[in-house]
């Protein structure tokens, strides 16, 4: 038996969190009643709903529920739902429990509802909205900030890049405790990063090189040479104290670890580096964190195979420009039937002109088929670059017809619709 | 006739004005050049090089506000694109771009700047931001079927004696003034659409061709840019 809070916190690296107040612990059972009516309704996990309703009884519900955690919060535009899932296995194999949003509602109801849905882990690890960042950091006293990259997103309703780039720097400012993970290679991750007390760089790649060419302090054209890049501003890329390439992750010690993921892509061999660097920083050594890292082979359904019109496909999610190009290096070193499904509803932004931004040029030579709500959309876009297309409006019998090992790519309201629908 | 044997389209300031994917604007118009047996080729002028004056026809894009400042700049620095209009070069501006080659437009300063005052039109901030889907109906003169698109945009822009409307509006904001979209000065066409605009308007598209080789173009019908005008107008309530 631990005998002291001391050693607690040195074995486990955290307390239970402190008792729930009155007001609180009402807030959490009505918050659990509320996801259990909600799933036994078989609508969906309940948790949205539940974080809801306890918010709503104690708005300070999710600060009392925080307290007394190590907590990390991870937050940019690509790679949080997966970096997110990266950190907590690290976490989980040296820790044991830790709560996590592991669905991705990342806003502070998803919050609340992952914290009061384990009320014995020491530790957690939120994905954020990089909107909320601020107001959840205010409630929860993250250990651990963590920025992986700014893209344009959803321009139709999200903010600004370089908005986004000064509201997290305020988060930044305003939480001098926390510990900063974030990546050297993206500028606007670097105008956020650069406001910390304790900065921890990590040289992650961008995949999307259209947004890192303006400064975003000055707005002056980003001079590069190689990974360097800096503005007359002064504004540079730091030194890296991590650093991946396509064999290793190296240490801030130098130590060169082996990695090889389940998880394809070098995006994802970015987000690892993040993960091993923020897990490190919550007392983790690499040792632990990269085995459990590297063993992570589905996230949430993204890269899973699944049945759908009958055929075996593996789902790829990409939700905006820098998603796309990733997906479209992931899918590009085989010849496998190849489905592209784009939506345009809310949550992927009503205007589709980033499709444009994309370059499907590198399709040439292949066959696609083009599918979604805005399938007409996508076809012109394929006729323009060149790329041979048939235009199949129903993702299912698309799949159907594209035949065995088919890879669908698929932006996000399509994506969540087909993993629904998938065997 | 003084048809170019190489059509060079430039594509100005793509890393500053290129956020809403009006670089597709450049591809379109060399895409359907090559189809026609013309030679075209896409010329990006990036905020380190000063912009050239002789190319044929000038793309500039939507962008962000900081980044539309810091274009303006630029392009008062280095004239290329005001030589290129006296010359006769054709202009395609989009959103922010359409706006700093105004008289005068609004900053996120709140302050007014000059423009490149290329178009005789004057933009200051829009009540309530403009998001969404329009409908325009195009000056008749033009001879062009009605455009859509999509506008994302925080400015109202008045037109002066010098410009004339692109169009009219039929479903959307637009300029924000007189139910008026767009303008048209000479071979300078400003506009509030993305979609890319001329991906979903190819008689848009060739309309610039034609004043840019100077003469007709052979006709190009393409099954996917019909069927999405079509899906366009019709999701937008028209016909």
């Amino acid at each position: 038996l631990l005998t002291s809070g001391q050693t607690t916190t040195e074995r486990t690296g955290g307390t239970r969190p402190s008792r729930l107040g009155l007001r609180a612990s009402a807030a959490v059972g009505l918050g659990r009643a509320a996801s259990w009516l909600s799933r036994a309704a078989g609508r969906g996990d309940g948790a949205i709903i539940g974080g809801r309703i306890a918010l709503a009884v104690d708005p300070g519900v999710l600060r009392q529920l925080a307290t007394g955690r190590r907590l990390a919060l991870v937050t940019g535009t690509n790679g949080k739902t997966t970096t997110t899932h990266m950190i907590t296995a690290a976490i989980r194999a040296h820790y044991g429990r830790v709560a996590t949003n592991h669905t991705g509602a990342n806003m502070p109801d998803g919050h609340t509802a992952a914290l009061a849905g384990d009320l014995d882990a020491t530790h957690a690890v939120l994905e954020v909205d990089e909107l909320h960042l601020h107001a959840v950091a205010d409630q929860v006293n993250p250990e651990v900030i963590t920025l992986l990259n700014l893209s344009r997103d959803q321009l139709d309703r999200a903010e600004e890049i370089r908005k986004v780039a000064t509201r997290l720097a305020a988060a930044v400012t305003a939480h001098p405790q926390a510990t900063v993970i974030a990546n050297a290679d993206d500028p606007n991750i670097v105008l956020a990063g650069a406001a910390a007390q304790h900065v921890v760089w990590v040289a992650a790649g961008v995949a999307w090189r259209a947004d890192a060419t303006v400064c975003p302090r000055c707005a002056r054209l980003l001079l590069a040479q190689g990974a360097q890049w800096w503005c007359e501003c002064g504004l540079a890329r730091p030194q890296p104290a991590w650093r991946v390439d396509a064999e290793a992750l190296t240490t801030p010690q130098g130590l060169r670890l082996p990695l090889t993921l389940q998880l394809p892509g070098t995006a994802n061999r970015g987000n690892a580096a993040i993960a091993v660097a923020t897990a490190a920083a919550l007392g983790c050594p690499p040792e632990v964190a990269l085995p459990a890292v590297a063993a992570l082979a589905d996230i949430r359904g993204r890269y899973r195979t699944l049945t759908l019109g009958g055929r075996a496909a593996r789902l790829l999610l990409a939700k905006n420009p820098a998603g796309w190009q990733e997906m479209l290096t992931v899918i590009a070193d085989h010849q496998r039937p190849l489905v592209i499904v784009v939506n345009a509803r809310e949550a992927d932004g009503f205007d589709v002109s980033w499709l444009w931004d994309v370059h499907f040029e590198v399709l040439r030579g292949r066959h696609v088929i083009a599918s979604g709500e805005r399938a007409t959309d996508l076809a012109v876009r394929l006729r323009y670059a060149e790329v041979e297309h048939e235009l199949v409006p129903d993702p299912e019998t698309a799949v159907g017809l594209a035949g065995e090992g088919t890879e669908v790519i698929a932006n996000y309201t399509a994506f969540r619709f087909l993993t629904t629908r998938g065997v | 006739m003084s048809q170019p044997s190489r059509v060079r389209v430039a594509l100005v300031l793509p890393e500053l004005l290129g956020t809403y994917g009006d670089r597709g604007n450049a591809t379109v118009l060399v895409q359907r050049l090559r189809w026609r047996g013309i030679g075209a080729e896409v010329v990006e002028v990036g905020g380190n090089t000063p912009v050239p004056a002789d190319c044929d026809v000038y793309m500039i894009g939507g962008g962000e506000d900081i980044a539309q400042l810091a274009a303006v700049r630029w392009l008062h620095t280095h004239p290329g694109l005001q030589r290129a209009v006296a010359r006769g070069a054709v202009v395609l501006a989009v959103c922010a771009g359409f706006q700093i080659l105004g008289s005068s437009f609004a900053g996120t300063d709140g302050a007014m700047h000059p423009g490149l005052g290329l178009f005789d039109v004057v933009t200051r901030p829009l009540s309530r931001r403009a998001i969404g889907e329009i409908v325009v109906e195009p000056a008749a003169g033009l001879g062009i079927r009605s455009l859509t698109g999509f506008e994302n945009h925080g400015g109202a822009t008045q037109l002066g004696p010098g410009a004339a409307a692109l169009g009219r509006v039929v479903s959307g904001i637009g300029n924000g003034f007189d139910g008026i979209e767009g303008a048209v000065q000479g071979r300078l066409v400003g506009t509030y659409l993305h979609g890319p605009v001329l991906a979903r308007n190819p008689d848009l598209a060739d309309l610039l061709l034609t004043w840019a080789v100077g003469g007709p173009l052979d006709p190009l019908p393409l099954e996917e840019t019909e069927a999405l005008r079509h899906e366009r107008l019709h999701h937008a309530g028209v016909r």
